[in-house]
């Protein structure tokens, strides 16, 4: 079978999707990152063993990486000449040209995707740029401190006549301001920098990198040592990870905890009851151990993933919303009420998985405050047959379910 | 016109030298460093000018201005607005609620203290 010129692209958006880092699955296939790096920008073809190797590590059968790619290539080709509406191209005949000038064709739907890819990222700087607090404050803190030595040091610089006391108190906010810009710089460059992570353009989020973290931990985060991270931000996600980690191991304790999940399996409902601990602790003393073989999503009331601990098989998205079916969601609709449901992923070798959901709602002000609602998903692996399962995906972007009644965009999968 | 001017600035170290660049210059200056003491300032004795920054605890820079210019007593005040986001939606929001003259950070102390003679009439 013939490698597509989008074969890169998917493997790219596949990886992405299971959070893998390109060094990660570059090793897995016994090949460099930057190699992998050009293969995925469909910059070197890929031999068939290779994707074959790839197509392992990610899950999916190499199949799923080319079906459909001469559609896709079309389909490409007309939304490359649809963004320049005035070069009127030959829409009708897009076959005839992608099959008499295959190279051409995929230099062009290369470039519509490139273009795509930097429109995403110019997007996603000025969202960030705009939106995000933690950069907003950063700024502002730098801004500020370059405002007060500037006018300290013009005032020192042109004031012959000033005071000694005056000159000494503005020598000492002078001295003060450095300081505080040094650090609000460096936090801005360490925020900005995203080390170690510049093959994803620098839009790894804090949370993002709290859970590298947290990975590299085993998700064990009682005694974790936080100051290895390279954000303020993500620092102080991780510090709330390991205060709640460290709540959630005296609510449950050890070693009574492991006998008790011996004894009940993995159901938040009969351990959270055994230990009169909220629920929402037993889900995340079930899955965030060394070892758990249980993957976690947590949400807010929003639907935004607040912590994605992914289980092989199962893919979490990385950008975006997750996939709307998911029980997830259906929990924080009727909260307090347990939900469990066996779930299924898309594709000929899709897995199962028994998930279980619950929703807490939460009042920190009282009556006259708003109520906060958190959920929580446990994911679990399910052997195959036995009860009919819920067909979900990851999300919409790389779904195969191409007529999925909740569908929000199309997929890259389908041609 | 009096002299005086009220400058309602959290940064302590912007406040001190624009109180000392001010003082120099012949004006009597009262910082105050929360948004809402620096209102209760503003409504108690109106000064000749007022110094804002748009980013304070208690209250904002623009809900000051919207205040100030709601009252009957302050509504003619002169307010010159600094602010370390010098651009955009925040320039627009304070042009809107009335400011007399927006001043961004970093600024120049000479361009700064000739925008204050200039509010204060002199």
């Amino acid at each position: 079978m013939p490698i597509s010129a989008l074969t890169g692209t998917r493997l790219r958006e596949r990886r992405l999707a299971l959070g893998l880092r390109q060094a990660e699955l570059a090793a897995s296939a016994g090949i460099s990152a930057s190699y992998l790096n050009l293969i995925e920008h469909n910059r070197r073809r890929i031999s068939p063993a290779l994707l074959e190797d790839l197509a392992r590590a990610l899950g999916v059968p190499a199949a799923a990486l080319q079906e459909g790619a001469e559609a896709a290539i079309l389909d490409e080709l007309r939304s490359a000449a649809a963004a320049v509406p005035a070069a009127g191209a030959e829409l009708d005949r897009a076959e005839d040209f992608a099959g008499r000038f295959p190279g051409w064709a995929a230099a062009l739907v290369q470039q519509g995707l490139r273009a795509a890819a930097l429109e995403r990222v110019v997007e996603a700087l000025n969202d960030r740029m705009s939106h995000d607090p933690h950069l907003s404050a950063s700024l502002h803190e730098v801004l500020s401190a370059v405002s007060s030595v500037r006018s300290t040091a013009a005032i020192l610089a042109d004031t012959e006549d000033i005071e000694p006391e005056w000159r000494e108190r503005f020598h000492r906010n002078l001295h003060e301001d450095s300081e505080r810009l040094a650090a609000g710089a460096e936090a801005l460059v360490a925020y900005l920098d995203t080390a170690g992570q510049a093959e994803e353009q620098g839009i790894a989020s804090p949370q993002e990198e709290m859970e590298f973290w947290a990975a590299e931990h085993g998700w064990a985060l009682a005694g974790a040592e936080t100051s290895g991270l390279a954000s303020g931000a993500a620092r102080v996600l991780a510090r709330a990870a390991v205060a709640q980690a460290e709540a959630d191991a005296r609510a449950l304790p050890e070693p009574e905890f492991s006998a008790a999940l011996a004894e009940l399996g993995p159901d938040p409902s009969a351990l959270a009851a055994r230990f009169g601990s909220g629920v929402l602790a037993a889900f995340r003393r079930i899955a965030l151990r060394e070892g758990a073989a249980a993957g976690l999503v947590i949400c807010d009331a929003s639907g935004t993933l607040l912590l994605r601990k992914p289980l092989p098989g199962f893919a979490l998205p990385r950008f975006g919303s997750a996939c709307p079916l998911w029980p997830l969601f259906a929990a924080l609709a009727r909260p307090v009420s347990p939900i469990e449901a066996v779930i299924a992923t898309p594709g000929p070798q899709g897995r199962r998985f028994r998930v279980r959901a619950f929703c807490q709602p939460r009042h920190p002000g009282g009556f006259r405050g708003p109520e906060l609602r958190e959920a929580a998903m446990l994911i679990l692996p399910e052997p195959a047959g036995g009860e009919a399962a819920l067909p979900v995906g990851s999300t919409c972007r790389i779904c195969q379910r191409e007529d999925c009644a909740a569908r929000r965009e199309p997929s890259i999968l389908t041609g | 016109m009096t002299g005086r001017v009220l400058l309602i600035e959290d940064e302590q170290n912007i406040a001190e030298a624009i109180r000392f660049l001010l003082s120099r210059d012949g004006f009597e200056v009262e910082v105050q460093r929360d948004g809402v003491a620096g209102l209760q300032a503003a409504r108690a004795a109106p000064p000749g000018l007022v110094i804002l920054d748009l980013m304070l605890p208690g209250l904002s820079g623009i809900e000051i201005l919207t205040a100030l210019r709601a009252d009957p007593r302050t509504e003619r005040l002169p307010v010159m607005m600094l602010t370390a986001k010098g651009q955009g939606r925040d320039r627009e929001a304070a042009e809107a609620a009335g400011v007399s003259v927006f001043m961004s950070k970093p600024f120049a102390n000479a361009e700064m203290r000739a925008q204050v003679r200039a509010l204060m009439g002199m």
